[in-house]
């Protein structure tokens, strides 16, 4: 469904991605690991098209991507949970939802999404601004299911959130992936991404340097030490 | 007495041009972040537009819709041209729209001549109201009345539907609106030609009581800006206010302190800015 193959992005100067190469396939959850400033969120803005990599393709359900306006790929069913939420603040949470809705029948609606959080109906009318931090998380999920994705970017959607909120997201997540909605999770939570993904990337200097199943990195002890600081 | 409602009613039918004319130019700023000196010259080439056409056909209002017209296709010719590309190049927007704004005063220049006109008012808008001692110009008193319907509109469009979220969320987080599947580009040449379209309404309006003539663009474009920073940029409300406090101040300055007119104009800018950076309404 997605592929990503040798993309080297730069952030100005700086060379953050140094060839990245990785698939997702339909249904699937896979996980990208890493600690930070090693390149995840430029791989996620690089995907979206918020930044334009210099080298390498990405293909998304048979179209090459590369260098697309960011809304033409989410027309496309690309659906993004950017890092730090970036809700609107000044549009209410049932606005916030409305500018992202893409009507393919049959799919998300503010009704449905709010009846996975139903936190957000409660505060319909409030200012996205005003919400706390587990709020605005939740409704930068609710948001991008709303444009209807077939495949939905995670950036750490569990960041900064308390414990029993990692928890709720968590389970939202798990709910998402049975539905069939495949996943490109980047996440600090280990626990958390080990849990939900089928398969693991460890990114480190804008590399991949290792790949496994979920289950196998549990007991790579190298590896986690060594890449994941643990 | 007299004087002084007087002088308010002029200030405020003033105030309700010039929002008419910053309206527009703040949710440009706001939106796009683009500085655009060429506002001025929509304003000036709407009414010459409207001019040539009131000569032709003799409607006042279809003089308003040709100068929209003429006026929206000049400003999406010049967005999509060459402002789009220049996306938080202030530097590069001031030296092109600085650039287009000479251009077009040549170019008015050129087909319309040296000499003032003033744009023919149907006869039921010309005339006064008598209220007791007080004359009220029927012009003026529908100036306002096209700044109020065109407030309401603009805060309708903006709070009430769909495409106003867009452009709040534009405002708020271009990229992340983009992210969400929002076409910025369709929205910013919407709000830019909206702009551009209010700008040639003021100058239409205008010129029927300040007339239509060379320089009209670059002395009207600084009261405009000073409502942008008073008010504060890509706020509605923010136009609302600011319009009404320079048409006010403005016209007290000039009745009472004519030697200093600049001054009291200025001065409260300064002091508002010192205050409030950003405007009275505006987001950092």
């Amino acid at each position: 469904m997605l592929d990503v193959s040798d993309v080297h992005t730069y952030y100005g100067d700086s060379y953050v991605l140094q060839g990245i190469s990785l698939r997702v396939d339909k249904g699937q959850v896979i996980g990208i690991l890493g600690r930070n400033g090693m390149g995840k969120t430029t791989l996620i803005r690089s995907i979206i098209g918020f930044t334009v990599p210099r080298r390498g393709r990405i293909r998304f359900k048979d179209h090459d991507i590369t260098g697309w306006p960011s809304n033409r790929s989410v027309s496309l069913g690309l659906g993004l949970v950017p890092q730090g939420r970036r809700v609107f603040p000044s549009l209410t949470v049932a606005e916030n939802l409305s500018v992202a809705a893409r009507g393919d029948g049959g799919g998300w609606t503010t009704d449905s999404v709010m009846g996975l959080f139903p936190r957000l109906r409660e505060r319909a009318l409030t200012r996205a601004g005003k919400l706390s931090g587990g709020e605005q998380q939740m409704l930068a999920i609710a948001r991008a299911l709303m444009t209807n994705p077939d495949l939905l970017l995670m950036d750490e959607p569990t960041e900064g959130l308390a414990p029993l909120l990692v928890r709720e997201v968590g389970r939202v997540i798990e709910t998402l992936k049975s539905r069939g909605l495949s996943i490109l999770l980047v996440e600090q939570n280990l626990p958390l991404a080990l849990r939900i993904a089928d398969h693991v990337h460890v990114v480190s200097r804008g590399r991949i340097v290792h790949s496994c199943a979920a289950g196998a990195l549990w007991t790579n002890e190298e590896v986690k030490s060594r890449y994941l600081g643990l | 007495m007299e004087f002084w409602v007087g002088q308010v009613f002029n200030g405020i039918s003033y105030g309700a041009l010039l929002f008419l004319l910053a309206g527009g130019l703040s949710l440009i700023f706001g939106m796009m972040r683009i500085v655009n000196m060429t506002h001025g010259s929509y304003y000036l080439l709407g009414g010459y537009v409207a001019l040539t056409v009131i000569s032709r056909v003799s409607n006042f209002w279809l003089g308003i819709l040709g100068a929209a017209l003429v006026i929206a296709l000049i400003g999406i010719g010049e967005w999509n041209a060459f402002l789009k590309r220049l996306g938080g190049q202030e530097l590069g927007q001031v030296l092109t729209t600085m650039g287009f704004a000479l251009i077009f005063q040549d170019l008015a220049l050129v087909i319309w001549g040296g000499d003032p006109y003033t744009i023919r008012v149907p006869a039921y808008l010309s005339g006064t109201w008598q209220v007791g001692n007080l004359f009220f110009p029927i012009y003026r008193v529908f100036i306002i009345g096209v700044a109020i319907v065109i407030a309401v509109a603009l805060w309708l469009v903006l709070e009430r539907t769909r495409i106003g979220a867009m452009m709040r969320a534009t405002v708020d987080d271009a990229e992340m609106a983009r992210g969400v599947g929002v076409n910025v580009y369709l929205i910013s040449m919407a709000v830019f030609s909206m702009g551009a379209v209010l700008a040639a309404l003021a100058g239409v309006v205008a010129g029927g009581f300040l007339g239509v003539a060379p320089g009209g663009d670059f002395e009207i474009l600084p009261y405009a800006f000073v409502v942008v920073i008073v008010g504060g940029m890509g706020s509605l409300k923010g136009a609302l206010v600011g319009s009404l406090m320079v048409g006010l101040l403005d016209n007290f300055g000039k009745a009472l302190f004519p030697e200093l007119s600049y001054f009291t104009l200025f001065a409260p800018m300064a002091a508002i800015l010192a205050v409030r950076p950003t405007g009275l309404f505006g987001r950092a």
